[in-house]
């Protein structure tokens, strides 16, 4: 069977790095990542949409990567779990859910600290329901929520403290 | 130096690379020139393989094929015996079986090449339900459909029920449930006649893959290694089915010459992979007028699939912990595990256990109220003492209180007050409040003999530097053995977390451990690694480079000199089985497990009426384990244990036809989300174990057995519903209110 | 991944006029994609038999949320995330924001459009009866020029519309008629978050003198469309809330709908909760 579509330049800044990748425009953008840009960090958990664990950054919202085009990745700034920390200096989220527990087999963690990331920048001080709520979409088999939850609202209770 | 770091909840281990995304699973793993590699699965449940069709339009000189011709020993997946192909050769006898396998470079082209392989099978009767199975309509395996069978005796049951006061009968039913660890199954592989054969995957247990291999390939066992990934996440669906998927990378690297790598994606693994047997208990139960167990006659029945795999070993435990903590004087227990032509089931955390405690606290509380009893006072009144038996005969020699638990349970969860409260508010309200609970134990460790069988070993080795490196098979997937390992060692050896490495289970290199499973890592393999560890400082005292008292700067300086002076300085730790456990195999009775955690858990739901929706809102669950060797680690498995409970009460539904699952989807098979779970509150009791690590029992397994129950008790409790089955959804609750309230 | 990627055409025209050229030039042959959030999902499962698609999600005109006096105009791509953060959409089509925020999950709402939802034509979907409820119509282009369409009459059969092979929908169109009335919404899905409906009921009212006005009741996953229950809103217009009353249209509503058998819920199922819906529709209005 013949293909039918060719390859395209996909040119976006990942984590503060211009990049200049080629994909079928159908291409998953989590493919494109994890395979034309070797970022790992991002995982396939279901490839419907559902689970979560592919959540990035595009142009500041969190979104599946497993749904997004390549084509319609073209132009974008996005952000991986790869560009949450800065350097070696880990991000206030992930440092609390090493401190609080918040991983435990790790394959949701990536998307699960986006999501949480994502959600603290949009509601500084967000509430255990505003939490469970803005993790919804990020499914964990091995933690039952309590110990990412104890994590997030960690974050947000220093927030507090700091402001 | 003990209690240094035991007992703490010391951070854990790989937590830096778990929230950088730095941690390595098979799929971000590869290697030069790697193939993609994916399955053909028979589309019907039984039936003879006529012909296989390769439709034109694929370069299939491209591809490397695999049939069961291309196997180069063994055609089969060993587990206990030998009755699973990994292809299936002549016949099918589930949806899914693996058939043909395909291996190129192109992944999306290999997808199109998977669609284009028709399998032509000409169809023979098939069995779905453990009914037709047992009615014997087809013999679909072995002489009578039935890979195991256990009776267990105690007392006279029969002679019992002319003297019963009262005598109540139920029966009850779990669904299938599906593990969802949230990383789908994956394997490298890389095969040839002169190197062997070599699998990196996600996996629990590197030896079951390396056992499988072995015959497979007709290799030396020294030419099978098997390497675990980081591995996300696994509560049974990764101890047996990743010799199946190992066999099958194996096989196209094999033929190939190259490495491949086969992952599932979600929906293959959903339909192909194992899931915890569904189950069908009849309970009939004889109380004295005083309110105490007099006879319980339970025949515990569970449908394992097309194949045998560990059938046999999911019906002990739940033939085991059929009749619960309680004495009573006369059991009888008789189960078994029957074939159908459906995707063998397999391991699921809890093992058997969930399925007949699910049926035994739901009757329980039902009986209570058949005699007019509160279902706490009947238990309370039934509750197996320090010194009295259980069914299978084991004296509980160990300090048990489930009352003291009970006790703490109820008030940390407001029981009483809110089941006076509940039922006099609920009359006339569209939202029906319940409160409902489960008391239970769980077996750490092996069955009977089963400790002594594997035999299990851990090494230990100190560098010149003075790290310690840990060997064992026991492998990390969330529920914190790197860390666990670590804080042993710490303790053992008095010396910092950071100059301890738990190498990677990789079979070229670590010592079979046994698997990791059966809640067996922290008591059994962790007193090894203790004793490994512990071996390495007696050396070291004994040679004189180390005296009492000495610190962590000493210990490297030691280990230091040793070396150089004689060379590596290595421990071992072998399994030895105490004396005082005995198990009878035949009669089925004797000491069951070494140790047991014990438990009340208790559940408060919701019940819309309108839409009978049934939410949990808070969940109390109190457990006796031993020493708690990590706080935190301890407490996040027993609430993600619980989440997954709560999913096998309420949400978790396989919907079956004709032996395949057609929602396998995760759109169309429902988990909890982070609102869907209350806050989960967990209490720990510790009463120590003499022969765990520091006085640790297991645990991983326990929250399983309770959740489901004590949930459909609040069910009942909120809303009248006689509830026998779960998953309980909707659907079944609306029909049962309508029966309730009509 | 079930699909073959490289058999795939996605193509971004450069503005609308190019997108609406190329529909009318080779009608039928491509299809329009959006953010992709039903079509991606296809793609995966193996289920996407179409091969080209035009990007339209960047068409600025189609993103816009235009409020004038008497209505409000939601351009086909304003995605559910969008649609929560509007003020004037919450103040007057709360039945259409909660449906935007029962949708999915944040990062679906992210991506996916009301335009994408509704050409989709799910039957399931959670926007379509809050649409229906509040009389929308719908905006369409083509080369040929533009129409509008009442939303009602959109959906001719299960996943069918009246859409052309050359039409984009541009917008959904809804008049500011609604103020004063009390707005019921409730999905019932098979979890509290990020869950396909079983049954899904939207509706408004008035009540005025003690009697019912201006009655819209809509649904979804009862029918191979979304649902406008006319006949239960004619037994309703008028009348004084009453337990008799709720009877006789908890009747009337059990033989509108159709619902089915499917692997999510049973026919038995959404027909009783479709009908305890009503009632607690009832108590919202006389809250």
């Amino acid at each position: 069977m013949p293909d039918a579509a060719k390859k395209i330049h996909v040119r976006c800044i990942v984590n503060g790095k211009s990049l200049a990748l080629e994909a079928f425009p159908m291409a998953r953008l989590l493919d494109v990542l994890r395979e034309e840009a070797g970022l790992t960090g991002t995982k396939e958990g279901c490839g419907e949409g559902e689970c979560g664990a592919c959540c990035v950054e595009l142009d500041g919202a969190l979104v599946n990567s497993c749904l997004v085009p390549a084509l319609q990745a073209d132009g974008a700034t996005i952000r991986t779990i790869e560009g949450v920390a800065m350097g070696e200096e880990l991000h206030a989220v992930q440092q609390s859910f090493i401190e609080h527990g918040g991983a435990q087999c790790g394959i949701c963690t990536p998307g699960m600290v986006l999501a949480a990331v994502n959600l603290l920048a949009r509601k500084p001080n967000a509430t255990e329901t505003d939490v469970r709520e803005g993790l919804a979409g990020n499914l964990c088999r091995c933690t039952g929520y309590t110990k990412i939850l104890e994590s997030v609202l960690s974050v947000c209770r220093g927030m507090e403290r700091h402001s | 130096m003990p209690g240094r770091v035991i007992g703490k909840s010391v951070p854990r281990k790989e937590g830096r690379e778990k929230v950088t995304g730095r941690a390595k699973y098979v799929d971000d793993l590869k290697f030069a020139g790697m193939l993609y590699g994916t399955t053909v699965r028979s589309p019907v449940a039984r039936g003879k393989i006529l012909v296989i069709h390769f439709a034109p339009g694929i370069p299939w000189d491209e591809f490397t094929i695999v049939t069961a011709k291309d196997i180069p020993a063994k055609n089969c997946i060993t587990l206990l015996i030998d009755d699973q192909p990994c292809l299936a050769d002549g016949f099918v006898n589930h949806p899914e079986e693996p058939v043909v396998l395909l291996a190129h470079p192109d992944k999306y082209l290999l997808e199109e090449a998977r669609r284009a392989v028709r399998i032509e099978i000409e169809q023979l009767p098939a069995v779905f339900t453990i009914d037709d199975s047992l009615a014997r309509k087809q013999i679909i395996w072995g002489a009578d459909n039935i890979f195991k069978s256990f009776q267990v005796e105690k007392g006279d049951v029969d002679s019992a029920w002319s003297s019963a006061d009262r005598i109540i009968e139920g029966e009850y039913g779990t669904g299938a449930q599906e593990q969802l660890y949230i990383e789908p199954q994956g394997m490298i592989a890389w095969a040839n006649a002169d190197e062997g054969v070599t699998v990196w995957g996600s996996l629990q247990c590197p030896y079951y893959v390396h056992k499988a291999l072995t015959p497979l390939f007709g290799l030396p066992k020294d030419r099978i290694r098997v390497i675990q990934a980081e591995t996300g996440g696994g509560f049974g669906g990764k101890e047996e089915y990743p010799s199946m998927i190992a066999a099958h990378a194996a096989l196209l690297a094999w033929k190939s010459g190259k490495y491949v790598k086969i992952i599932y994606d979600r929906a293959e693994d959903m339909v192909a992979t194992t899931k915890r047997h569904p189950s069908r208990t009849k309970h009939r139960t004889a109380l004295t007028s005083g309110g105490k167990l007099l006879a319980m006659d339970i025949d515990f029945t569970i449908d394992g699939g097309a194949y045998e795999t560990l059938s046999p070993v999911v019906l002990s435990r739940g033939t085991i912990h059929a009749a619960g903590p309680y004495s009573c004087p006369n059991v009888r227990i008789r189960s078994r595990a029957v074939a159908t032509n459906a995707p063998p089931h397999g391991a699921f955390r809890g093992f058997g256990a969930p399925q007949s405690v699910f049926a035994l606290e739901r009757h329980l509380d039902r009986v209570a109220e058949a005699v007019g009893l509160a279902p706490d006072e009947l238990r309370r009144r039934n509750f197996i003492h320090q010194g009295e038996t259980i069914a299978v005969g084991q004296v509980m020699h160990e300090k048990i209180d489930m009352d003291g638990l009970m006790n703490r349970a109820f008030e940390l969860s407001g029981y009483y007050e809110k089941r006076r409260r509940f039922a006099a508010e609920n009359s006339g309200r569209m939202i029906r409040k319940g409160i409902g609970f489960a008391s239970f134990f769980h077996g750490a460790g092996f069955t009977g003999s089963g400790e002594e069988y594997l035999a299990s070993e851990v090494a230990a080795e100190a560098t010149r530097e003075g790290r310690v490196r840990v060997m064992a098979a026991s492998t990390e997937m969330g529920q914190g053995t790197n860390t666990i390992f670590s804080q042993i060692v710490g303790d053992a050896l008095g010396i910092d977390q950071e100059q301890i490495e738990i190498v990677q289970p990789d079979t070229a290199n670590v010592p079979n451990s046994g698997p990791t499973v059966a809640s067996r890592t922290s008591m059994i393999v962790g007193k090894l690694v203790e004793s490994a560890a512990l071996e390495i400082k007696q050396k070291l005292l004994d040679g004189g480079f180390l005296r009492r008292g000495y610190d962590a700067r000493e210990f490297a300086a030691a280990c230091k000199q040793y070396v150089e002076k004689g060379g590596p300085l290595k421990s071992f730790a072998k399994y030895e089985h105490p004396r005082d456990l005995h198990w009878d195999d035949v009669r089925y009775q004797g000491d069951a497990y070494g140790a047991y955690a014990w438990a009340v858990y208790v559940a408060e739901v919701s019940v819309d009426m309108r839409t009978a929706e049934a939410r949990v809102v808070d969940f109390v669950a109190v457990q006796e384990v031993g020493k708690v060797i990590n706080p935190r680690l301890a407490a996040g498995q027993i609430e993600g244990g619980v989440a997954q409970g709560i999913g096998m009460a309420l949400y978790e539904n396989v919907v079956w036809q004709e032996g395949r699952m057609v929602n396998g989807q995760m759109t169309n098979y429902i988990m909890p989300t982070s609102v869907d779970v209350p806050p989960i509150r967990v209490y720990f009791e510790e009463i120590p174990y003499e022969r765990g690590p520091a006085g640790a029992k297991g645990i991983g397994e326990l929250p399983l057995d309770g959740t489901a129950p004590a949930i459909a008790n609040a069910i009942a409790h909120a809303t009248g519903a006689n509830v026998t089955r779960v998953p309980l959804t909707p659907e079944m609750l609306s029909e049962t209110l309508e029966g309730v309230h009509a | 991944m079930r699909s073959s990627v490289p058999a795939y055409e996605l193509v971004a025209p450069k503005n609308i006029e190019s997108a609406l050229e190329t529909l009318a030039r080779e009608p039928g042959v491509w299809k329009p994609f959006a953010g992709g959030t039903d079509l991606m999902v296809l793609l995966e499962a193996g289920k996407l038999p179409h091969r080209k698609f035009l990007s339209i999600s960047k068409i600025p005109e189609l993103r816009r949320i235009e409020v004038a006096e008497d209505f409000v105009a939601i351009g086909a791509l304003v995605t559910y995330t969008e649609i929560q953060r509007n003020e004037i959409l919450q103040r007057e089509f709360p039945l259409l924001c909660r449906a935007a925020s029962e949708t999915g999950s944040i990062a679906t709402q992210n991506r996916g459009t009301i335009g994408g939802n509704i050409g989709n034509a799910s039957p399931a979907a959670d926007s379509p009866p809050a649409l229906a409820a509040y009389d929308a119509e719908l905006g369409l282009v083509s080369s040929r020029g533009t129409r509008r369409l009442r939303y009602g009459e959109f959906h001719t059969g299960y996943k069918r519309t009246q859409m052309r092979d050359d039409d984009l929908i541009t917008c959904v169109h809804l008049r500011r008629t609604h103020a004063g009335g009390k707005h019921y919404y409730r999905k019932v899905g098979t979890r509290r978050a990020q869950a396909i409906s079983k049954v899904c009921f939207a509706g408004t009212a008035r009540l005025e003198g003690g009697r019912l006005t201006d009655v819209r009741i809509a649904l979804g996953s009862v029918a191979p469309t979304v649902l406008r229950a006319v006949g239960t809103e004619q037994i309703l217009h008028g009348e004084k809330i009453s337990p008799a009353l709720l009877q006789k249209a908890q009747k009337m509503l059990g033989s509108e709908i159709s619902p089915i058998d499917d692997m999510r819920s049973t026919a038995v199922y959404r027909r009783r909760i479709a009908q305890n819906l009503l009632a607690e529709f009832f108590e919202v209005m006389t809250a």
